[in-house]
């Protein structure tokens, strides 16, 4: 009698654990081996003598913190991360902009065939940013572009979507092309979920749709914009896809234009997997303090504002 | 709460399977088997149709050796050199690779490729020297056998040469005339392109003015792509684009099939392998291309360079190395074997046997009007200047699409551009600690 109860006592102290296993399981096999791995080899380097021809000219040797240093002084990853900050800097605020007002638009009283205009405008974020990449660089080569072909035939300028300033426009207009719908998606369900007595208090007090916009809607999904906002940054600092497939296209994409193309580069275009890893912690890293730092601000904010 | 966290587990459960299907895919690679025996080897390849010309081996030569191989599809070029080498690391290679010839020196650098000598040196009579020597890297050990050679040749429109009153140059400075005469009966249009994406191109125009990027002395590499023939080569091209004579967009884009196609560019430098290309760029102009020998530097000379081409190497995983070594020797020099080569893979053979019999009796299609085109190409392999790669070319084709893209596009100085290709280079082969001679 005594030993059953004590097993079941067993049994319920330890249940929470062994549900707990499998996840912790696999959380370590692969999440946090696979990047103890990348940080292990962040430290490592290759060691050649000679010629480097033949067995045993190159060993694995420690680095310290080399690469590291390395990946501060070069200067290229600073440039990629400059570039991607001037790119974000369009493509954050007019996405998640045009987003919040499609959002606002769909859910006022007058909207016409709200399910269409939804589906069409989250459509984009469906298609692989790969083939979007392809599909807009297509658009934007003035040789196969129908755009510069009315263009040319109305008299108008040409510009050089690939070049220069109008580049950044280019693949912004990709990112928020793909981008404004699923964010759009994430408001609307949150104004979708702001009770109705809100509005009914509002109409007795005299408010138009417009202050109502203002002054209820935008604060009370306030806490959607700051997860769009924050997703909208992760995928920013991860930019890839559009750059790499547009870089055959021009002169103007070199193969390290964003710092995660740097990584990519030197991991599989140079076999330098070591400096590739140092990087790729760095950048992690800076993305953990933006977002968190970011994370936390808002927070501050509205725990503020909830006092004050 | 218990949303995120179910999140999360779909998550995980996503990551193990995926983990284990790659778990899956590194196990299959492995073809090694007990010494004694039948032996089946693995083979990485990206010719299309191998598998058709591997089926003619493990029914013939390798039935009766008991020796069968095993074809695994594999991405081209520098993408296959990464998955080769990090197979190696985990010494699970495939016995068999297919490797671009630039790619040998940075493959046996990582001592992935196996000293195949003494099985094949039979094989050696069969080539052309210049092609042979790219196996050896200048040493006693034969690191792969030759499969499929670029020698590169000029291509041009030729009825619009004659419309234009154009003639086929035979030297740079023709060609450079060529291209300004071009550029003033007909302003819209171009003789041809610089097109700083192709850095094999580049590489092999170089080559074909006499430049040797990587030599050896004694216990030291010495890099010279910022050599005086590929300044000249890079001072010609940057000329060019300058006096805004030739486009300076890049190859294999959207904009440069239509050029081709409605004839806005009008020649083309290329390789052996361009009526493929052509076939699919430029669909509406077959028939009004022709083939001519590369323009040369000086009237007298008779030379040219190669763009692209590849060898099949055996890997140092490999348990039966010299199994795999026959295997290799047979398919590139195999009579039966290379006619199935051009058939099913489209390929030009290194085997200077095979450049004029079966597949190579008639022009390609595209060229169906030239009908030596073939007797015309294998007599310009034949004067293919020797090439000589390091084990960082990979660096050196990156930094070159990074140098010449900003200078074509500001049309500015390509020898600037050229000494950035020579620094980064012989930068990263001293951070791997790589001997430099200065």
């Amino acid at each position: 009698m005594s030993g059953s109860t004590s097993r079941r006592s067993y049994g319920v102290k330890g249940a929470p654990y062994g549900f707990l296993l499998p996840a912790t399981v696999l959380f370590a096999l692969f999440f946090a081996l696979p990047i103890g791995y990348a940080v292990w080899l962040s430290f490592r380097k290759v060691r050649v003598s000679g010629l480097g021809l033949g067995s045993g000219a190159r060993k694995e040797v420690w680095a310290g913190f080399e690469n590291y240093t390395g990946a501060f002084r070069d200067s290229e990853l600073l440039h990629g991360a400059l570039r991607v900050l001037g790119y974000g800097c369009i493509v954050v605020p007019v996405m998640l902009g045009l987003a919040l007002l499609f959002a606002l638009m769909l859910d006022s009283e007058k909207a016409r065939l709200a399910p269409f205009t939804r589906l069409a405008i989250f459509l984009p974020y469906a298609i692989p940013g790969v083939v979007a990449a392809l599909l807009w660089g297509f658009l934007y080569l003035p040789d196969v572009s129908p755009f510069y072909f009315v263009l040319d035939k109305l008299g108008l300028p040409q510009p050089d979507l690939l070049d220069g300033g109008p580049l950044y426009l280019a693949l912004s207009n990709i990112a928020v092309w793909g981008g404004t719908g699923f964010n759009m998606i994430v408001i609307y369900t949150s104004l979708r979920s702001i009770p109705a007595e809100v509005y009914e208090a509002a109409e007795l007090d005299g408010a138009t749709p417009l202050q109502v916009a203002l002054r209820i809607k935008i604060p009370m999904v306030a806490p959607s914009l700051v997860l769009t906002f924050f997703f909208s940054i992760i995928a920013t600092l991860q930019v890839f896809n559009e750059p790499t497939t547009l870089k055959p296209l021009t002169n103007s994409v070199n193969t390290t234009w964003s710092p995660l193309m740097k990584v990519y580069q030197d991991a599989f275009g140079r076999n330098d997997i070591y400096s590739a890893a140092a990087e790729a912690t760095l950048i992690a890293v800076v993305t953990l303090l933006l977002s968190f730092g970011f994370l936390r601000a808002a927070n501050r904010r509205n725990k503020q504002e909830a006092t004050g | 709460m218990p949303h995120t966290k179910r999140r999360r587990l779909v998550t995980t459960a996503l990551a193990v399977s995926l983990g284990a299907t790659a778990l899956a895919a590194c196990g299959s690679g492995d073809g090694t088997e007990a010494e004694s025996g039948p032996v089946s080897l693995t083979y990485w390849t990206w010719t299309p149709g191998m598998d058709k010309v591997v089926d003619l081996w493990n029914k013939g030569p390798g039935k009766k050796d008991r020796i069968t191989v095993t074809v695994k599809k594999q991405a081209s070029g520098d993408t296959l050199i990464t998955k080769i080498l990090t197979a190696h690391k985990a010494k699970k290679a495939p016995d068999l690779v297919q490797a671009e010839y630039q790619a040998l020196p940075t493959l046996v650098s990582n001592d992935a490729l196996a000293d195949i000598s003494d099985e094949v040196d039979d094989a050696k009579d069969k080539f052309a020297e210049g092609v042979w020597q790219q196996t050896t890297l200048g040493t006693d050990a034969v690191y792969a056998v030759p499969q499929d050679i670029g020698p590169m040749m000029f291509y041009y429109r030729e009825d619009l040469f004659r419309q234009y009153g154009l003639k086929v140059p035979t030297t740079w400075e023709q060609f450079a005339e060529t291209a300004r005469r071009l550029k003033q009966k007909a302003p819209d249009k171009d003789l041809t392109t610089f097109s700083a994406g192709d850095s094999g191109l580049f590489a092999g125009l170089a080559q074909q003015a006499g430049a040797k990027w990587w030599t050896t002395s004694g216990d030291k590499w010495k890099v010279g792509i910022d050599d005086a023939a590929t300044r000249k080569v890079a001072d010609f091209w940057g000329g060019l684009v300058k006096e805004g004579v030739i486009d300076n967009q890049p190859m294999y884009t959207p904009s440069w099939n239509k050029a081709l196609n409605t004839g806005k560019q009008i020649a083309w430098v290329s390789a052996v392998w361009a009526p493929g290309t052509l076939t699919t760029a430029a669909p509406d102009t077959e028939g009004k291309w022709a083939m001519a020998p590369l323009p040369q530097w000086s009237a007298d000379q008779d030379v040219t360079g190669s763009w692209g081409g590849s060898s099949t190497a055996v890997t140092t995983d490999s348990a039966h190395k010299e199994a795999a070594a026959e295997f290799a020797a047979w398919l590139n020099t195999d009579h039966d074997a290379l006619n199935a080569l051009a058939k099913e893979g489209g390929i030009y053979p290194a085997s200077t046997s095979a450049q004029l019999s079966g597949a190579f009796s008639n022009p390609p299609a595209y060229f169906s009007h030239q009908a030596d085109f073939y007797t015309k190409a294998a007599g310009i392999a034949k004067t293919t200047a020797p090439s000589a790669w390091g084990p960082n070319v990979n660096v050196a084709y990156t930094s070159f699409k990074d140098a010449f893209g900003p200078a074509a596009k500001n049309k500015s100085d390509f020898t600037a551009a050229l000494r950035k290709v020579q620094d980064d280079t012989v930068a990263d082969m001293e951070k791997q600690g790589f001997e430099v001679a200065r």
